[in-house]
């Protein structure tokens, strides 16, 4: 894959290189502040950009900032954010600005290079890679929230698997059921928050936003 | 409530200006009003009098005079304000304690007089039923005597017959002829009386200022106090923060990195002899490595979380609400960023006040209001709960106190029983002009 990288911190963007290398991917730019980022994306067109939150010159949220321009002109652009926080607001700002292909994480999950790469991965395929930090910072909210109510314990553990960006096969890894069984959760989840099956292709992204929403 | 410790100067009254008959209407009631309360204080000089001559244990029935007295200046002082705009400082605090030791009237005289309020409203007392009762009684004699003169114009001739030099100002009444003219007389009183009295309260409202407002150097030197209080808690309260993370970094990521190093170091001594508890000692050490930088991120949040160095109150504050368990509206009408001191400040009381909605309140949806106008940042929390929270009972609330005092901020809270409860803060600060975003 062809990829751009931002990250203002020496060590750790060069890190990053030879990791996504040693994986085998092209990091065709590498910079470290907002508006070379966004010259960077507009001339690449890269397959995914890699973007740290906090860039220079102001060190808050330029990074962000940055791909939401982007992704005004390009909305397809798949974008994965790094970060030293997880900022709930952030997350619904980027699933807003198209809802495919975006990804949220703490930076130390780079620490664990294959579960990175598979993020990665899944955002450059027009998923989504939410960490699972900023699902349960929303889930402390949406649990006493009645309007969800209508939704099962096992339910909504599985709306927060989606959230994350997992596949069927994965949610039923991690959670000890059946693919069968979390097919049927899932469309039950569907049904619940009112989605239609003519939106099939990105409907998964479409449950997290109404999640987040409501 | 500090306010009244603010030096600087009321906004002065506004000039009265032209002539209009409701207005005038108007000042002739309030001046009646006046007219009624300066006998209040009146009866009130001769019951302090009385007070402090009258045999008896201690200070007697004095204290509870002078409160009596401070109750009636205090409608004063409120009249003052309503009517003419004056504003008239005080009182800063509550009477003085009375001493147990000491009794007579010199003592009592000396209770009096030793606090500089309390020796105002004394001297207040004794000198409104003379003056705050002329200027308040001109427009009404005025209008009184216009009465007089238009009733004259109709019988002065047949009751100067009964009376012997009968006289309307300086009219002697013995025929129609000047029957009539005190008539006219009269009749112009009446508009002069109406144009007199607006102007004649606002005489009075400055009067009682002048009797009752506390002198600068008495405003500077609470002023001084009040400094001086707020100035020792934040540096406590800074002090203790200091010492809290200082701890939290000891306990908890200094720690970890410490484990993390000898889990490090035994690797490198198996890696040889044993490869396989190599790899479970570098599992170790990742974990380890996730959880300091977990704790540091938590520390970090309390200290200055980075939405609001990144975004300002505004979106900080809509972040907390996103995450409060009570679905939370935000409405902001901010046209810049106020201080960073003042922002932190603003948003840790927000989040103390959205935790105890959730904690207490059991409301099931809460509204937060942040605007800011007349160089004040006024912050409204309403929760639909059941109310009845105390001001005085949570240590969360006096915390807030504390915090904003510092910025001469204040909070009030009011929650009746079965709700809703309602938190205001008011922090006096001024704005940066809105930070142009490159993007």
């Amino acid at each position: 894959m062809r990829i751009v990288l931002a990250e203002d911190h020496f060590l750790l963007r060069d890190g990053l290189i030879r990791l996504l290398q040693a994986y085998g991917h092209e990091v065709v730019a590498a910079v470290d502040n907002g508006s070379d980022l966004l010259a960077a994306l507009t001339a690449e067109r890269p397959d995914v950009a890699i973007v740290d939150v906090r860039l220079p010159p102001n060190f808050t949220d330029e990074g962000l900032r940055a791909v939401l321009s982007a992704r005004r002109t390009m909305p397809d652009l798949p974008v994965l954010l790094l970060s030293q926080y997880v900022e709930p607001l952030y997350a619904r700002e980027l699933l807003a600005s198209g809802g495919r292909g975006v990804g949220y994480m703490l930076k130390d999950r780079v620490t664990n290079g294959s579960q990175f790469l598979d993020s990665i991965r899944r955002v450059a395929e027009g998923g989504t890679a939410m960490d699972p930090e900023v699902i349960s910072q929303l889930l402390v909210r949406k649990e006493r929230d009645e309007s969800v109510g209508s939704l099962s314990a096992r339910e909504r553990e599985v709306l927060e698997w989606v959230a994350q960006g997992r596949s069927n096969a994965g949610i039923a890894q991690g959670l000890f059921i059946t693919e069968k069984a979390v097919a049927k959760h899932i469309s039950s989840i569907f049904t619940k928050l009112g989605l239609l099956p003519a939106d099939a292709d990105n409907r998964r992204v479409l449950a997290v936003l109404a999640y987040l929403d409501q | 409530m500090d306010r009244t410790m603010q030096l600087g100067g009321s906004p002065s009254a506004v000039e009265i200006k032209g002539f209009s008959v409701p207005a005038g209407f108007t000042g002739l009631r309030r001046a009646l009003e006046l007219c009624r309360l300066s006998v209040v204080a009146c009866g009130l000089t001769l019951v302090v009098t009385t007070a402090i001559s009258l045999p008896g244990l201690r200070l007697g029935l004095v204290p509870r005079a002078m409160a009596r007295v401070r109750a009636l200046a205090d409608r004063q002082r409120e009249r003052a304000a309503s009517w003419s705009g004056v504003q008239i400082p005080g009182p800063p605090a509550p009477l003085p304690p009375v001493p147990t030791d000491a009794s007579g009237m010199i003592a009592r005289y000396r209770w009096i007089t030793g606090d500089p309020q309390t020796r105002r409203e004394f001297a207040w007392v004794f000198t409104d039923p003379f003056v705050g009762a002329f200027l308040a009684f001109v427009p009404v004699a005025l209008l009184l005597s216009g009465l007089w003169g238009i009733f004259l114009a109709f019988f002065g001739v047949p009751l100067s017959a009964e009376v012997d030099g009968l006289w309307y100002e300086f009219v002697p009444i013995n025929g129609t002829a000047t029957a009539v003219l005190a008539g006219v007389l009269g009749l112009a009183q009446l508009p002069l009386a109406l144009w007199v009295a607006p102007r004649a309260v606002r005489r009075h409202a400055l009067y009682t200022r002048s009797m009752l407002a506390p002198g600068e150097q008495e405003l500077m030197a609470s002023r001084i106090e009040h400094l001086t209080t707020t100035r020792s808690s934040a540096v406590d309260t800074q002090m203790a923060e200091i010492r809290r993370i200082e701890r939290d970094l000891h306990d908890g990521a200094q720690a970890r990195l410490v484990a993390m190093g000898m889990t490090l170091d035994a690797a490198e001594h198996l890696l040889e002899s044993n490869p396989e508890a190599v790899r479970a000692l570098l599992i170790e050490a990742r974990q380890s490595s996730s959880k300091a930088l977990e704790e540091i991120r938590n520390l970090v949040r309390g200290i200055h979380p980075p939405v609001l160095a990144d975004r300002g109150l505004a979106d900080a504050v809509r972040a907390l609400a996103m995450v409060c368990p009570v679905p939370t509206e935000v409405e902001v009408d901010l046209p810049g960023r106020p201080e960073m001191p003042v922002e932190s400040a603003a948003y840790f009381a927000v989040s103390e006040i959205l935790t105890n909605v959730a904690k207490h309140s059991h409301a099931d949806r809460a509204r937060i209001d942040i605007r800011y106008d007349h160089g004040v940042l006024r912050i409204t929390v309403t929760d639909s709960g059941r109310g009845g929270a105390d001001a005085s009972r949570g240590t969360g609330l006096r915390g807030i106190e504390r915090r904003l005092a510092t910025f001469d901020g204040v909070v009030a809270v009011n929650s009746p029983a079965n709700g809703p409860t309602v938190v205001t803060m008011e922090l006096p600060c001024a704005l940066s002009s809105p930070k142009t975003t490159s993007s």
